[in-house]
């Protein structure tokens, strides 16, 4: 791999906090290293500005390997930049070249606030999950796991489904703001397990329900999401979803 | 004041059913007045908050990030052990209670780590119940693979993202009890003080790392979930944020700090590229059930590996220890890389590194898979292409994760890979029932120091946090509270809450008005290098002694010209960040000093004055057969106390992997 280094102009949203208005700020810095990942850029940038005794740009991160789906930048127009299925933290700076431009901003949503500049506040995630997402079995009242068998190919495809990290990308890149791959990744995970199969209905039910009033826009097929997310989570699984909530609907006897 | 592990008498085999036949139980109605305190939402924090409020208690739960979801934990990758003996290959509850001691080089507590194996088993039936994926063969039964330090196969996994799935699994159980108003959630808050009345643990200090506000909250116990303490190296497999102020700020509150100087140097990660490095990544330990290890047999080779023919390369491990290869335990592997690179054989541009090459498995694998679908006269190229697949399924997320850092693709090169720090076995000492020497204190997962002794094996950290959290301390927990039904809800208005929360204000404030010249992040980095070099993968008293002049130096030099932009009561990474660094470094102090005091080598603790003759680590039982237990006297003053091992089941033997 050859190495180079490069300056950039950056322009990162700054706000304060959730009151503030916010806007762009302009920032140059030099000699960044293509071997550097993207957050390890803006390190360098947050240093600097202690130095200089302004306020670093503040940003979501932790695990900084892409699975904690802490990190949440839109890059140039791009929930987690231009790298197919790639996190914020993975990005490296080898996707870009010498005199960019790199554009900032915090994931774009109603339902999701910004806390300050980057930092956005996704607790409606945990709140949908709590309207439904789990099987409800208390410590201590589990089967044997083997007497449980499962098909392959369901397990995989539950595992595929199960993989998302809660990003929020998805809904960062659709333009009604929906959350439905979110959700129906979860709904799928749990819809294609036979342990899921007692709250199959009601489940999916409670999911979309406080989907709907956290106030996430509608699905209209537009498919951004599923381009833009990091962990590759299918649009079969809206698919499942929706055939799910008919079925729930139709069968449901309240 | 005197250790009493509380360790049942009985049989080995019996203690845990014994003492679970005759524990103290809280009735239902007096769990429903019970407020219980978790610090932690990784396996340990988030199962232990599910299972207490199943159990009806009145649970609050703590963590940094925005979600509990993103808890470190989420990253782990390779699997969790369990003795299953799903494969019929000879495992048992003995045998991975014998593996751990062994692999943890005779430093953990007997009675400890075979609940640990008792339990492990339904664990994973815990997990499946809830839904998490593991990784399956086609007659739809768990899979397994082999982790180091093993010759069975007892490791269940979800590809490369176990932890995920596990926390996953744990989250929406804690997330169900949020909903049933069992648990309330503090996202966004750090704990940074417990509250003591009368010498119990009633309560912590939090900070809402949102507002900046502090605030009480009581509790009839405090459970502390909070992690390990590896990034006191600054850099390492942890996540960003992982830090050690619970558990510290819980020593200085009375509970003794066991064994620091315990850590471990996984043998495979990404190697360091540059300056600008923020953080390592792991290459799970899992590959070493395919990939094989090895460096040019001659010095300096600079050829591509793919032009340095079969007997011009050196598997070292292979060499070295025949009967395990490249499954030997973290720390033999780390060291032996470490050796190789140190004696000039290392490869890359740094040279401080070793390959980890999958060629071998990839033509294996496609043979296997031509096999099965009975294809003959399969080309060398199709071999190839399908043994990929294979590797590709087992391995994938792995795989994409090392071409997005390095850019090169492993399925055609292999991997470079130098050891980094991982996990550290010491922590905050508990007895039997997970309580600290403070009471009502308690501390699970990777933040106590409880059964890895001196070295983990992999796949044993998921399946601690998990056994502690679910199985253990629901249990354990009740002898406590059965006590404590009739203390009422202690209003935080209490002096010693005032007090409490008056010294946290105190420190916030004197962090901020220094207003010096250097950023938080150069003094960590400064840290992690001194602690590295000097108290990393091989120490020696001189160095020791050194370190510890230079991390009291690097203290008062933090404490007079640290640099923390903006205000207190507001959202302040770099003030959260401040606090942790300040404690990192006061435990790195520690963790020297009780490297200097350990004069043996054990497990991740490599004395150079204490070797074999071909360098293996050479233990001291007779004097050091103990757990260091440190009770904090004052700033820079420890006590040590000893916890005397007794192996009455195990025959404590020269561990060998060759
Ligand atoms: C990259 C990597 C891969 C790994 N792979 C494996 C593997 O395959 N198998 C295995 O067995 N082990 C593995 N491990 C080890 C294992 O993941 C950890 O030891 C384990 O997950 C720790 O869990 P925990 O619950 O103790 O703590 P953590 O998961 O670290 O959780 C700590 C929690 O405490 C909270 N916290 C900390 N301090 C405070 C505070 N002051 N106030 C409020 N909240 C606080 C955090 O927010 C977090 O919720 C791996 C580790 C790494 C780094
Ligand atoms: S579906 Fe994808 S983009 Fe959406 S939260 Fe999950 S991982 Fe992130
Ligand atoms: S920081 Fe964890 S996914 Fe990016």
């Amino acid at each position: 791999m050859e190495h180079y280094s490069m300056n950039l102009n950056l322009r990162i949203w700054r706000q304060k906090n959730k009151n503030d208005k916010g806007g762009f700020a302009d920032y140059k810095v030099e000699g960044i290293s293509s071997e550097m990942s993207f957050l390890e850029m803006i390190d360098v940038l947050n240093e600097r500005l202690i130095l200089e005794n302004t306020e670093p740009v503040a940003f979501d991160h932790d695990c900084r390997e892409g699975i904690c789906g802490s990190c949440s930048m839109y890059i140039n127009g791009r929930p987690h930049g231009p790298w197919h299925e790639t996190t914020t933290c993975q990005l490296h700076m080898r996707a870009f070249k010498d005199g960019d431009t790199i554009v900032v901003e915090p994931w774009r949503a109603k339902s999701f606030p910004v806390v300050k500049d980057l930092v956005v506040d996704r607790a409606a995630f945990d709140r949908i999950i709590q309207s439904g997402g789990y099987i409800s079995v208390n410590t201590g009242n589990a089967v044997d796991a083997n007497c449980i068998p499962i098909e392959k190919d369901k397990a995989d495809k539950a595992f595929a489904a199960a993989a998302c990290i809660g990003c929020g990308a998805c809904v960062a890149a659709c333009p009604n703001t929906s959350a439905m791959l979110f959700v129906s990744a979860k709904v799928s995970q749990l819809a294609l397990l036979p342990q899921g199969g007692p709250e199959r209905k009601t489940r999916v039910r409670n999911m979309v329900a406080q989907m709907d009033k956290e106030g996430f826009g509608s699905c209209t097929n537009i498919g951004a999401c599923e381009a833009e997310c990091p962990k590759g989570i299918s649009l079969e699984n809206i698919a499942r979803m929706n055939r799910e909530f008919t079925i729930a609907s139709l069968l449901s006897e309240d | 004041m005197a250790l009493n592990s509380k360790i049942p008498t009985g049989e080995l085999d019996k203690k845990w059913e014994e003492y679970k036949g005759h524990v103290k139980l809280v009735n239902p109605s007096n769990k429903r007045k019970l407020e219980i305190i978790i610090v932690g939402t990784g396996l340990a924090g988030a199962s232990a908050a599910a299972s207490l409020g199943e159990l009806g208690y009145k649970v609050k739960a703590f963590c940094f990030q925005d979600s509990p979801r993103r808890a470190h934990s989420i990253a782990a990758q390779g699997g969790i052990n369990a003795a299953k003996n799903y494969q019929n290959d000879g495992d048992s509850v003995y045998r991975l209670f014998y593996d751990t001691i062994k692999g943890g080089d005779y430093r953990a507590r007997e009675s400890n780590v075979h609940r640990l194996a008792e339990v492990s088993v339904n664990i994973i039936d815990q997990c499946v119940a809830q839904g998490v994926p593991f990784a399956r063969e086609y007659g739809g039964l768990l899979s397994n693979r082999s982790f180091g330090g093993t010759q069975v196969q007892r490791t269940f996994y979800a590809a490369g993202q176990t932890g995920q799935q596990l926390l996953l699994g744990a989250y929406s159980a804690l997330e169900r009890q949020v909903a049933l108003g069992n648990v309330t959630m503090y996202a966004r808050h750090e704990m940074l003080d417990v509250v003591t009345i009368e010498g119990k643990a009633r309560g912590i200090i939090a900070r809402n790392l949102v507002s900046g506000e502090l605030e009480r909250h009581f509790g009839h116990a405090v459970l502390l979930c909070s992690g390990g303490y590896g990034n006191v190296f600054y850099l390492s497999t942890n996540a960003m944020g992982s830090n050690v102020t619970a558990a510290w700020k819980a020593h200085k509150k009375g509970a003794y700090f066991a064994n620091p100087c315990f850590t471990q140097i996984h043998p495979t990660c990404i190697p360091v590229t540059g300056d600008h490095q923020s953080k390592l990544t792991l290459m799970s330990e899992s590959l070493r059930n395919d990939g094989r290890i090895w460096v040019p047999i001659a010095k300096g080779d600079t050829r591509k590996a793919s032009d340095i023919p079969e007997e011009e390369r050196d598997y070292y491990l292979e060499r070295r220890y025949p009967a395990f290869g490249n499954l030997v335990p973290r720390d033999v592997a780390s060291r032996a890389a470490k050796e190789r690179c140190d004696a000039g054989y290392g490869v890359g541009s740094s040279k401080m590194a070793v390959f980890l090459d999958f060629a071998d498995a990839i033509v294996r694998y496609g043979k296997i898979e031509a096999g099965k679908q009975g294809l003959e006269n399969v080309s060398k190229d199709r071999i190839v292409e399908l043994g990929k697949e294979v590797v590709k399924e087992k391995y994938g997320n792995l795989f994409d994760m090392y071409a997005k850092i390095t850019g090169e693709n492993p399925y055609e090169v292999p991997m470079r890979i130098y050891p980094a720090v991982h996990y550290t076995m010491g922590g905050l000492w508990v007895d039997y029932e997970l309580m600290t020497t403070v009471p009502g204190l308690y501390c699970l997962g990777e933040a106590n120091f409880s059964d890895h002794g001196a070295n983990r094996l992999g796949a044993s950290a998921l399946m601690q946090g998990l056994a502690d959290g679910y199985f253990v301390v629901p249990y354990t927990i009740g002898n406590y509270l059965a006590d404590e039904i009739r203390t009422t809800e202690i209003p935080t208005s209490h002096e010693a809450f005032e007090k409490t929360e008056a010294e946290v204000k105190e420190r916030l404030d004197k962090l901020m008005g220094i207003k010096g010249t250097q950023t938080v992040e150069s003094f960590h980095k400064r840290l992690g290098k001194i602690i590295w070099d000097k108290c990393g993968m091989a120490r020696n008293e001189e160095g020791l002694k050194s370190a510890i002049e230079e991390v009291r130096a690097l203290k008062k030099e933090f404490w007079s010209d640290v640099k923390i932009p903006g205000g207190i009561n507001e959202f302040n990474s770099e003030l959260d960040k401040a606090g942790r660094v300040a404690d990192l470094i006061e435990l790195g102090e520690l963790m020297c000093t009780d490297a200097l005091d350990r004069n043996e080598s054990c497990g991740g603790h490599f004395r150079e004055e204490y070797q074999t003759e071909d360098g293996e680590a050479l233990r001291d039982d007779e004097h050091y057969k103990y757990v260091a237990a440190w009770a904090f006297k004052s700033e820079g003053k420890w006590e040590l106390h000893k916890e005397d091992l007794i192996y009455e089941n195990i025959k404590i033997a020269a561990r060998s992997y060759k």
